[in-house]
């Protein structure tokens, strides 16, 4: 606005077009009316009642839980993938990319099923890892992170793959010229360079596993305590006690506008938050 | 000592400079963009691939392809400046400099006294704890030439290290950055398209056209005896290329004779350099004692500081710089016919070199 102003065009210049101007408020108040709603009709009242109850307090800390462990798992298994995606040239590696992307796009319940035929106790790699160790993943709270994980992992993936391709690769050249080996470079130079980014990354993945809910019902069921996160005790919640539902979805919405916040001033406001 | 023998094709480009450069020795790569000087120092750099070549430092073999030998860049004792300072941003400068010290081995806290000394040294230690974009244009140069002189590098590469400050700070940059190249000790090499830089940095200059050596040699030899047009541009000198005779009277390719004094360059083909200051003009043809006067029409004039440049088309055509008081007696104007005049000890024959191969 003050780069118009300083042009000199007249302030009315900056109006949109009423075309323009109505479409993007009906939008801004699509979105914005349901969270109101939710923030109306909270059984303010009853909300320390509510959420001392031990089911709600073992959902969101099962949640918590689950859902940081999915973004360390992510990011440890995802940078160095995004790492190869972006640097390394081999056969196959738009096949790759897309294959990275496809859980982003594929139905979670889809994902469920098929990690149960991948992990189960009777799957292609759970049935083997059952019969050596007796163990299975399913119905666990480790299923849970896995769940988490393979819907979540993507966005850091793709957040991290844009971030180094669009890295100035002379700082990595730099390194290398000062005697820094590929690790050293990574960890030294652009890993840090890149911070925000994988903040920005993590941030989203964090978010999308926290709730996660086809995936994980699916593959992980819905055992309270265990397996039951927070998206699962809202859905039940749904059925038997509104209230309760309804002051567990304004715990996830508070903690979801928590990280946004905690975030925001030190890293998302360039690469998220424009 | 380095040697190297550089040649790289890829695509439209096609690339063999030779380059040889001795301990303490400043070689300074001259061309216009897109020449390959910027390829030749990666390629030296390890950072572009070799097709074909060798590249020896103090008698290391770093790159032989015929050998199969290839020393991957961070393995390379090699300091390389870009034109950019690429300076890690989420680093202070004390540890931008300590950053290649550590990576050759040493511990944090002795890193960072290495890094303090060369701070020190090129008067940055007040900087030692700023990030690097609070820094100047002209310091941050300065960081990164602290940063890779502090690695311990055995060969000095510099690409374009002037070429992104501003006039002013350019002149006071480039007095430093010749201190420490020569107290640096071991050979470096120069890449610039900026002949002032060339001639005050250089020891050998090496000027690179389209791929290939076109000359080399001391900046003095190649700025009075230019064997390019492009050299003869950026050194400011009019250029011819002829056959002289024995008496110093060259026949010019381009039509026209220009008389010399009898030269040492004997008989055969022959350039033949002339400063615009040493010509002449007048309304009429002039009498008495120059050697050359012939006569040609003005086509532009152009300010140089207190010097007026003037273009006049004839035979051979010449640029000529004369002062502004001199086009107003003259009347200069485009499309005005004048006669010129040079002395014959003001012209420059000399041997063209052997056609690059």
């Amino acid at each position: 606005m003050s780069r118009h102003d300083r042009l000199g065009r007249s302030r009315a210049r900056s109006a949109p077009p009423w075309s323009l101007g109505i479409p993007a408020a009906l939008a801004l108040i699509f979105l914005l009316l349901p969270l109101t709603a939710l923030v109306l009709r909270a059984p303010w009242a009853a909300m320390p009642r509510l959420l001392s109850e031990p089911t709600v307090r073992d959902a969101l800390r099962l949640s918590l839980f689950t859902a940081s462990l999915a973004t360390v798992v992510a990011t440890v298994l995802g940078v160095p993938l995004a790492w190869v995606l972006a640097r390394i040239e081999f056969p196959g590696r738009s096949l790759a990319r897309a294959l990275v992307i496809l859980p982003l796009v594929l139905p979670p319940v889809v994902g469920g099923v098929a990690l149960l035929l991948a992990l189960g106790r009777r799957g292609v790699v759970g049935g083997l890892l059952y019969d050596w160790t007796g163990w299975s993943l399913p119905f666990s709270t480790a299923g849970v992170v896995v769940a988490e994980t393979f819907v979540a992992m993507p966005f850091l993936v793709v957040t991290v793959e844009g971030a180094l391709r669009g890295f100035d690769q002379r700082y990595e050249e730099a390194g290398a010229m000062l005697g820094a080996g590929r690790l050293t470079v990574l960890r030294r130079v652009t890993l840090p360079m890149l911070a925000p980014s994988l903040a920005a990354g993590a941030v989203l993945c964090f978010a999308r596993a926290l709730g996660e809910f086809g995936a994980t019902i699916t593959f992980a069921g819905n055992a309270p305590g265990r397996t039951q996160t927070m998206p699962l005790a809202v859905y039940l919640a749904l059925e038997d006690d509104p209230d309760a539902a309804i002051a567990l979805s304004l715990v996830l919405l508070v903690v979801c506008v928590g990280v946004l916040l905690l975030l925001r001033e030190r890293w998302l406001r360039r690469d998220l938050l424009g | 000592m380095l040697v190297a023998r550089v040649e790289v094709s890829r695509g439209s480009l096609s690339l063999l400079v030779e380059l040889a450069a001795a301990a303490g020795q400043v070689v300074v790569l001259l061309g216009p963009n897109g020449a390959g000087k910027s390829t030749t120092l990666r390629a030296l750099a390890g950072l572009t691939p070799l097709t074909a070549g060798r590249i020896a430092l103090d008698g290391q073999v770093l790159d032989d392809v015929g050998a199969g030998v290839f020393v991957p860049p961070e393995r390379r004792p090699i300091g390389l400046v870009h034109q950019d300072p690429l300076l890690f941003p989420h680093l202070s400068v004390r540890d931008n400099v300590a950053f290649g010290v550590r990576a050759r081995g040493a511990d944090r806290a002795q890193a960072r006294r290495v890094a303090d000394g060369w701070l020190e040294r090129m008067r940055l230690s007040e900087l030692a704890t700023v990030r690097p974009s609070a820094l100047s244009g002209g310091q941050a140069q300065q960081v990164a030439l602290a940063r890779a002189l502090a690695a311990g590098p055995h060969l000095l590469l510099l690409d374009e290290p002037l070429a992104a400050l501003d006039v002013s700070t350019r002149s006071v940059v480039r007095t430093q950055l010749r201190e420490h190249l020569t107290s640096f000790g071991g050979p470096s090499v120069l890449v610039t398209h900026d002949p002032l830089d060339a001639l005050v940095l250089a020891d050998q200059l090496v000027v690179v056209e389209a791929g290939r050596v076109v000359q080399a040699g001391p900046p003095s030899e190649v700025a009075r005896q230019p064997h390019t047009d492009f050299v003869a541009r950026l050194v400011g000198l009019n250029l011819y290329r002829g056959t002289c005779d024995s008496t110093g009277t060259v026949q010019l390719d381009g039509g026209g004779v220009l008389h010399a004094v009898a030269s040492s360059a004997g008989a055969g083909p022959a350039l033949v350099a002339l400063r615009p200051g040493a010509v002449a003009l007048h309304s009429s043809r002039p009498e008495g004692s120059p050697r050359n006067v012939w006569s040609g029409t003005v086509a532009g004039l152009e300010l140089l500081g207190d010097r007026v440049r003037v273009a006049v088309e004839g035979s051979p055509s010449v640029l000529a710089d004369v002062t502004a008081a001199a086009v107003a007696d003259l009347g200069l104007r485009t499309g005005l016919g004048v006669w010129l005049s040079v002395k014959a000890n003001d012209l420059e024959v000399y041997r063209s070199a052997p056609a690059p191969r």
